[in-house]
């Protein structure tokens, strides 16, 4: 049905510094969930709101056939959900209405009123184990919590693909594991695209399907888990010496020994 | 890559479907009760207006009786001359202008405190009123004004230039690339220093009547309502709150972070624009007319965020309410503390509007 998210010759600068020059970067496939890693600063970011069509980027990015580049704005963010880092603000509004409000988000009054609203809002935060907090305040609400609230948000929307920026920062061990297998699921289930900011390697290893390793706004790596994330790459990107060992239940494992002697 | 089954993970477990809708039946139910609710709080704050209006009007320092006066309102031509003066040209503008001016400083202190994600915004704290009381000093003291404008508009208008000037220039300076909200507060702020020190200039140079009504114009005044002046200030009102209401769900979804918003598809440069404009015709018009009294501005939001939440299709027109009543409220107080004697309204409303403030923030605080 859909070949991916693919970003081609895609340039973005902030002000004189060039952060992505000429990157050309998937097709990050449907279905399956894949992640960008790589040091701070490196792009991972800038990519992903590249992709999404937020700031200024040259270049294109192609969503199946369609060409999300030329689309306006409304129309691109329906297709195409980049989900900040930050984590939605502590204002006071409900939990409800604050999926009803990201749903509605580029729609004039009236509207959000209705039943069928409230129920699919109630089962976005249901998946998210979170359909108890349906009537607290999001000022009420821990940092991670909201961070589960702004998940829902993005999922509420049923984007064709979903840009995910560390959406575990503030969670538990737990929940980033519970997190982890919902968006696998949904992934699947709806065959879209899903693209996340990593930083927790032994996640990444473990749980994508795709990976693409970035250091100052240059691929270094991309492919299945296994074969980007390798002593090499991790040496490369985040100057350490670390091994990719097997553990007792034959899964890989990630161990870092020390930070690399300094090579450049 | 799978996760193998014997791995302990484990996903928020999905209650089956029946559990789901009856808790979903619940939570339908009680939202509608909050929905329900707040529109009886703003209703309620409607008829505390109105009834807020019709005390200011019965309430005042000529004595006349509540039957004298609601005979002058129906059958004008039959009473004295001055008593039709009393209550046409002085009581029921005055009563009408605290609401339209209430209203106003509500509605923009409200978009203001949104667009700029700032609970300090106001057309008080962001430099709004010291600009105009600036436009206003250059007509009370350099005799300063625009061709073609009516003596009786002259301090109003000069005010008004000032005013829209300074939201325009916060717009500019919001519309720069990588402006934070914070930098356009601090330039506010700025703007708030360099006005007072100008208005200082101009008083240190201004002889004692100028000086006089310089004062007294920095207090804030209702008494400055004619017709024509609240005739303008309440079409302004109704052109500018339905644009407003229009835009209440990408200004809900504006709170929730900037870039938050972008990404759920709102051109979040763009309603910031419309937003400041918006509150820059409201500020500007309200203050020119009557004077600094922009601590409703800054206080009408807070109240209105207490009492009904931020979705912004309650929280505006609540805020609109509140700022009305609250000036009102003022108004009423006004010219009843001291027998005889009409304080300036802007003195009252702070004295007024603080204690309710504080009690409503403090209040939610110590819950919290």
């Amino acid at each position: 049905m859909m070949d991916g998210l693919f970003a081609e010759h895609v340039t973005v600068r902030y002000g004189r510094r060039t952060v992505l020059d000429d990157l050309t970067a998937g097709p990050f496939p449907a279905g399956k969930v894949s992640a960008l890693l790589g040091p701070n600063g490196s792009g991972k970011s800038t990519l992903l709101r590249a992709m999404a069509g937020l700031g200024e980027a040259a270049g294109r990015v192609m969503l199946g056939p369609d060409e999300l580049s030329r689309m306006s704005l409304a129309q691109r963010t329906r297709r195409c959900l980049y989900l900040p880092q930050t984590l939605p603000a502590t204002v006071h509004l409900q939990v409800l209405e604050s999926l009803l409000a990201a749903q509605n988000a580029t729609g004039v009054m009236p509207g959000g009123m209705g039943g069928d609203e409230i129920d699919a809002a109630l089962r976005m935060l249901d998946i998210f184990g979170i359909a108890d907090l349906a009537m607290r305040y999001m000022d009420e609400l821990s940092g991670g919590q909201r961070q589960l609230v702004g998940l829902a948000q993005a999922l509420g929307r049923h984007p064709d693909a979903l840009l995910l920026d560390e959406p575990l920062s503030a969670l538990d061990l737990h929940h980033q594991f519970a997190v982890m297998e919902v968006l696998r699921r949904e992934t699947e289930r709806r065959n879209i695209v899903t693209v996340m900011v990593l930083h927790d390697l032994n996640i990444a290893v473990r749980m994508t399907d795709y990976d693409v390793i970035l250091r100052e706004g240059k691929i270094i790596a991309a492919g299945p888990p296994c074969d980007v994330i390798t002593s090499d790459t991790l040496r490369q990107t985040y100057d350490i010496v670390a091994r990719v060992e097997t553990c007792s239940r034959g899964l890989p494992h990630i161990m870092v020994d020390g930070l690399a002697p300094v090579s450049h | 890559m799978r996760v193998p089954d014997d791995v302990p993970v484990s996903a928020p477990a999905v209650p089956s479907s029946s559990d789901l809708s009856g808790y979903a039946r619940q939570v339908r139910g009680s939202y509608r009760m909050l929905l329900r609710r707040r529109l009886g709080i703003l209703v309620v704050i409607a008829v505390c207006i109105v009834a807020s209006v019709v005390l200011d009007f019965c309430l005042g320092p000529s004595g006349l009786s509540v039957g004298a006066l609601i005979h002058t309102l129906l059958h004008p031509h039959d009473v004295s001359a001055g008593q039709s003066v009393i209550v046409w040209q002085i009581r029921l503008p005055y009563a009408l202008m605290a609401v339209c001016v209430g209203a106003a400083l509500g509605l923009a202190g409200a978009e203001m405190q949104t667009v700029l994600a700032n609970p300090l915004a106001s057309p008080f704290t962001l430099g709004v009123s010291a600009a105009a009381a600036f436009g206003a000093s250059l007509a009370i003291i350099l005799q300063w004004r625009l061709p073609g404008v009516p003596d009786a508009w002259v301090v109003s208008a000069d005010a008004f230039v000032f005013a829209i000037g300074s939201v325009l220039l916060l717009d500019m300076v919001s519309r720069r690339r990588n402006a934070g909200t914070g930098t356009v507060v601090l330039f506010g702020i700025a703007l708030v220093f360099a006005f007072h020190a100008l208005v200082s200039l101009l008083q240190f140079v201004a002889n004692e009547d100028a000086l006089q009504d310089l004062v007294f114009w920095t207090m804030g005044s209702l008494t400055r309502a004619t017709w024509p002046k609240l005739g303008l200030l309440a079409v302004a009102c109704v052109v500018v709150a339905p644009l407003s209401f229009r835009a209440a769900w990408k200004l809900t979804v504006l709170r929730m972070g900037e870039e938050r918003a972008a990404s759920l598809g709102v051109d979040v440069p763009r309603v910031r624009r419309g937003a400041l404009l918006r509150v820059s015709i409201l500020s500007a018009l309200a203050v020119s007319f009557v004077g600094t009294i922009g601590f409703v501005g800054l206080v009408a939001p807070h109240i209105a965020r207490r009492l009904l939440g931020e979705d912004h299709r309650f929280y505006l027109p609540g805020s609109m309410f509140v700022g009305a009543l609250v000036m009102s409220l003022s108004s009423v107080a006004a010219r009843n503390i001291m027998p005889g004697v009409v304080i300036p309204t802007g003195i009252v409303t702070a004295l007024v509007g603080i204690p309710f403030f504080l009690a409503i923030v403090l209040r939610r605080q110590g819950l919290s």
